[in-house]
């Protein structure tokens, strides 16, 4: 028997499993649209291969992964593509992004497809391609990639598989593992050859699903794999808290289990795996919980990707009226739904709707007594009450300190709080505030160092110069002592031709400069269109900055090109006086022209914007049927008007 | 069905504060009831008293404060100060102790610093002690239990006790006639085991053990004190198997209350300063220990911090006792740990998952790393 650690802290709720296990894991008729996200996953969302109109057939590449940390996404039936646009989908901001929606032809006709008959007969790098495409992702609630966990940069000697399910309610990997164990232990031998066949590989079960326990035992006969099982606790089955009851080893703080040496992957998503590299099969169904006295039936159902949730509770009598919330994920992690018609993805695990007496509205906080039960529960060892004090004071450099960071948001501080503090709540909003300033430090960090930069590089060219000239007035000295007049008429003239040529050197570089920056420009701002598609607003945030900085090195550029249009210096070149008069006198009006239709230029395109966001407003207001429509309309007119004058300007001095 | 905003965990345990509360106030009893059996109804006048002032008083503040009175009365946390510090007053004192103790302690020493969970220092103990410095006399004056009593006297009754402590009850206070002797406290003060020891001059234990009522009728340490010290006990443990609070305070004080008398002992000479089970179970130990010292607000956080927290009392309590001159230690040494509370969390912070060394100092060095990063 493997020796087994105590799960520190930790807090036993109500399990509420019984309700959901009853039934064989069921299946679902085909609902009317499928809605699939395109970032189901941590990282960045995979890119559509198809449009609006194409059919597809089940198990067809919808979009690709995009970049190392990304997963593929298929079609879980066969069907039309109807749309490809922003949809909700499930995330506890409620936040929409983009999906692609497939309307089911009804067939659920397959796609070619076919698995290795022996993937020992592969390089590692060629299953995990394979599980990359297939769009496997971890199944037991972040969704990481599972084909980069699988490829960490340290060896691997530890094996975890995660069958825990510490949190109350949920059953889907229960029920995985009692009806099928045995693709579940051919999926951890491919994951253990994967990962360079590590010295241990442990399932971990909790000691209150004695069925999977027995299940998975009679196929592990004649293998390396062991399984241990513990008391039922939640959270034993956060990967931190797995690994230490486990290994009694922990995972560094800020670090990753890999750095020491162990992998952590739930079944799942070994199962997943199986299908993919035996069957040729991605990730397009998954099994989940639908649970909670609002639905008269519980039970575990295996769901395509997609299905959206109102499709779920229509076919488990779900009664509204007397349902408290809607959860997805369970009760100690789970979030609160907004809008049922939220699609189910690779990470949604159950689909909770308690009825009142379940989960009654919150009580009213009372103060903190102090009391340290939620200490006691923390199975990070954090003093929840003192992080509570201040956070609500708002004190983060103390936040710091308490290593509010290390906090995994587990919830059993909130569980236990007999004064019904939101504890967790107020850790998120702090870390949510002290990741911003974090950023933002990081941002002025950048600009002091690009500003520092500059001014160095200033100084540099300054001290250069001096150098220079130095060098050359000694050489010309020399020259003045060795050759006489002749080295002097030489020197100058040599002296003359450089200056010469740097003016018109500058110009064509300062040209050079601008089309580079132009390009820059326009790069970042087509990143930053890109990721309208969704992602967190702090990616935002950076391509908008990119955006701006990019703008700013363009107008610099175009100023100081300004600056050396003029393409001679009349003090440079032994011309006439009178030459000279006249080339100022260009000088001055080209400059003047110059600006002119730069400032003309400046004005047209903010008022393209501004006519732009102006219409969008419009053609809000009329679908909502504002009252405002009039004065926007009105504003749009003068707006256009505005623009047609400077654009005739515009063409006036061109011309 | 709402589809509110509502933010995990969705569940919620059973616990809750005012419940909490209403546990240590239901855990008092087996003391309290010694305290009567032993001392008559004056420390059951005392608390009834104290309530009644507490939730006065409570509601008062709070009304000033422009909060909801209902929602802070609801979570108990007046009214077990009050029980406290009730059972903290000698029976039979005064009403007016136990109406000047509450009220400081509710008004000044909870309220005027936030109210509940903003206290740095124990309610009911900072009440006794501006009354046992206010008044000394009234403070001092502890009956001697039943049995003691000259064989001419008797226990006064529940009405008789009440008419002690409220003299305007009394008839005979009412038509001037002179005090009897039996209408006041003083006829059944004695000195309590603390004080009787602490008079010893030159006899060994045993001997001064045998010539001493008070411990020669006594089981262990000292006639009725031992079992009110057991009551609380009893009650203690009880709030231990509920889990209201952990063994690291309370055990960490007898612990160090307990080898601080073996030290001291000297194998019972004349110069003993009593032995550990006199120390166990004389005065407010035990009720200090579990009811007292375990209170949330103004004790260090972590259970490290409790464990030091607790044994700091006990030798505080230990020391007070022998050499001070007041007649018991606890509220003296709890006001000064509440002092030391902060200082004593500042440096017993709990190793934080993933944190090889204390999760302050690798913390630091994190920092320091950054800092030389950059
Ligand atoms: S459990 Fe609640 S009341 Fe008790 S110390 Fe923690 S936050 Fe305070
Ligand atoms: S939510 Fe954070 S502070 Fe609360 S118990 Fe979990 S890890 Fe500890």
């Amino acid at each position: 028997m493997r020796k087994i650690w105590n799960l520190i802290g930790g807090v036993h709720p109500p399990e509420n499993k019984h309700q959901s296990v009853k039934d064989s894991v069921g299946s679902l008729p085909l609902p009317e649209k499928l809605i699939i996200p395109l970032n189901q996953h941590i990282g960045a969302p995979s890119k559509a291969i198809v449009a609006i109109g194409d059919k597809v057939l089940k198990g067809q590449v919808l979009a690709n992964p995009k970049g190392v940390l990304s997963a593929g996404v298929h079609a879980p039936t066969s069907g039309l593509v109807s749309d490809i646009g922003d949809h909700p989908i499930p995330h506890p901001s409620g936040m929409s992004a983009h999906c692609i929606t497939l309307i089911p032809d009804g067939e659920d006709q397959w796609i070619a497809h076919e698995g290795l008959s022996n993937y020992r007969d592969h390089v590692p790098e060629k299953l995990l391609e394979i599980i990359r495409l297939s769009g496997v992702a971890g199944l037991g609630g972040a969704g990481f990639p599972t084909a980069v966990k699988l490829n960490p940069q340290k060896p691997i000697s530890t094996l975890i598989l995660n069958g825990t399910e510490c949190e109350p309610y949920i059953t889907s990997d229960d029920m995985l593992m009692r009806e099928h164990p045995e693709d579940i232990v051919q999926g951890i031998e491919i994951l253990s050859y994967i990962l360079g066949d590590p010295k241990e590989v442990v399932i971990g079960v909790e000691d209150n699903k004695p069925e999977a326990y027995a299940a998975l035992k009679s196929y592990l006969k004649n293998t390396t794999i062991e399984l241990a099982t513990f008391e039922t606790r939640y959270p034993s089955g956060g990967e931190k808290q797995l690994i230490q009851i486990l290994t009694g080893t922990e995972v560094p703080a800020k670090g990753l289990p890999s750095d020491i040496g162990i992998a952590c992957l739930n079944v799942g998503t070994a199962y997943a795996v199986y299908r993919a590299i035996v069957f040729g099969e991605p990730l397009i169904s998954r099994i989940t919980t639908v649970t909670g006295k609002a639905c008269t039936i519980n039970r575990n159902y295996e769901i395509l990707i997609g299905t959206p949730i109102s499709h779920l509770l229509k076919h488990n009598a779900f009664n509204k009226k007397n349902c408290s919330r809607l959860i997805v994920g369970g009760p100690m992690m789970g979030f609160a739904l907004e809008n049922l018609d939220i699609p189910v993805i690779k990470t949604t695990n159950c689909i909770l709707a308690p009825s009142e007496e379940e989960f009654p509205s919150p009580q009213p906080a009372q103060a903190c007594i102090r009391c340290g039960m939620c200490a006691e529960a923390c199975p990070a060892s954090l003093l929840p009450q003192q992080l509570l004090w201040y956070a609500q004071s708002k004190n983060y450099e103390k936040l710091e300190v308490q290593n509010l960071a290390d906090c995994i948001e587990c919830g059993a501080c909130s569980y236990v709080c007999p004064s019904n503090i939101p504890l967790v709540q107020y850790y998120r909003a702090s870390k949510g505030e002290m990741k911003k300033q974090a950023e933002e430090k990081v941002s002025a960090d950048r600009a002091r160092q690009r500003f520092e930069f500059q001014k160095n590089r200033k100084e540099k060219e300054i001290f250069a110069k001096k150098v220079q000239r130095d060098v050359r007035l000694k050489a010309a000295a020399q020259a003045n002592k060795t050759s006489g007049t002749e080295g002097i008429i030489q020197a100058a003239l040599d002296r003359a031709e450089a200056k010469k040529s740097s003016p018109e050197d500058q110009h064509s570089r300062s040209t050079r400069r601008i089309a580079r920056f132009e390009d820059q420009l326009r790069s970042a701002q087509e990143k930053l269109e890109s990721l309208k598609e969704g992602v967190t607003s702090d990616q935002h945030e950076q391509a908008k900055a990119a955006v701006e900085d990019a703008k700013i090195r363009l107008a610099e550029a175009i100023s100081s090109h300004g600056l050396s249009m003029p393409i001679s210096n009349p003090s440079e070149t032994p011309d006439s006086a009178s030459e000279a008069i006249t080339r100022a006198q260009a000088k001055v009006t080209i400059q003047a022209g110059l600006s002119d239709e730069e400032k003309l230029c400046n004005t047209i395109v903010s008022l393209t914007a501004r006519l732009e966001k102006a219409t969008t407003r419009l053609e809000i207001a009329k679908t909502e049927g504002s009252e405002h429509i009039d004065a926007f309309t009105v504003a749009a007119d003068k707006l256009k008007e505005k623009l047609a004058t400077a654009e005739a300007d515009l063409s006036k001095i061109r011309t | 069905m709402a589809l509110l905003k509502l933010t995990s965990p969705h569940a919620h345990s059973a616990q809750n504060t005012a419940r909490v509360m209403q546990l240590v106030i239901l855990a008092t009893i087996p003391g309290l009831f010694a305290l009567t059996l032993f001392f008559g109804w004056g420390s059951l006048i005392n608390v009834t008293l104290s309530c009644m002032v507490a939730v006065g008083s409570e509601a008062l503040v709070i009304r000033l404060r422009k909060r909801p009175i209902m929602f802070y009365l609801k979570d108990y946390s007046a009214i077990l100060t009050a029980v406290l510090l009730g059972i903290s007053l000698p029976p039979l004192a005064p009403w007016w102790i136990a109406v000047v103790g509450t009220s400081f302690a509710i008004i000044i020493a909870k309220n005027l610093y936030g109210g509940l969970g903003y206290n740095p220092f124990n309610p009911a103990m900072i009440g006794y002690v501006v009354l046992l410095i206010s008044f000394p006399v009234q403070m001092t004056a502890w009956p001697a239990p039943a049995e003691l009593y000259p064989s001419d006297m008797q226990v006064p009754g529940l009405w008789h006790s009440i008419q002690i402590v409220l003299p305007l009850l009394n008839p005979d206070t009412l038509s001037g006639v002179s005090e009897t002797a039996s209408g006041t406290i003083d006829a059944y003060t004695a000195a309590t085991p603390l004080d009787t020891f602490k008079q010893n001059t030159g006899l060994l234990v045993d001997q001064f053990y045998k010539k001493e009522l008070f411990f020669s009728q006594g089981t262990w340490a000292g006639l009725g004190w031992e079992w009110v010290n057991i009551g609380f006990l009893l009650g203690g443990l009880f709030l231990l198997y509920r889990k209201i609070f952990t063994w690291h305070a309370p055990l960490g004080m007898l612990l160090s209350l307990a080898l601080c008398s073996v030290i001291f002992y000297d194998s019972g000479s004349s110069s003993s300063l009593g032995s550990p089970l006199f120390h166990l179970l004389s005065g407010a130990t035990m009720f200090g220990a579990f009811f007292i010292i375990t209170d949330p607000v103004t004790s260090a956080t972590s259970n490290k911090g409790r464990l030091i927290y607790g044994a700091l009392i006990g030798v505080l309590i230990f020391i007070i006792r022998s050499w001070g001159s007041y007649p018991d230690a606890i509220a003296f040494a709890v006001l000064l740990m509440n002092f030391a509370a902060p200082l004593i969390d500042n440096y017993t912070m709990p190793r934080t998952y993933g944190y090889s060394k204390s999760g302050v100092k690798s913390n630091k060095k994190r920092k320091e790393d950054q800092s030389d990063a950059r």
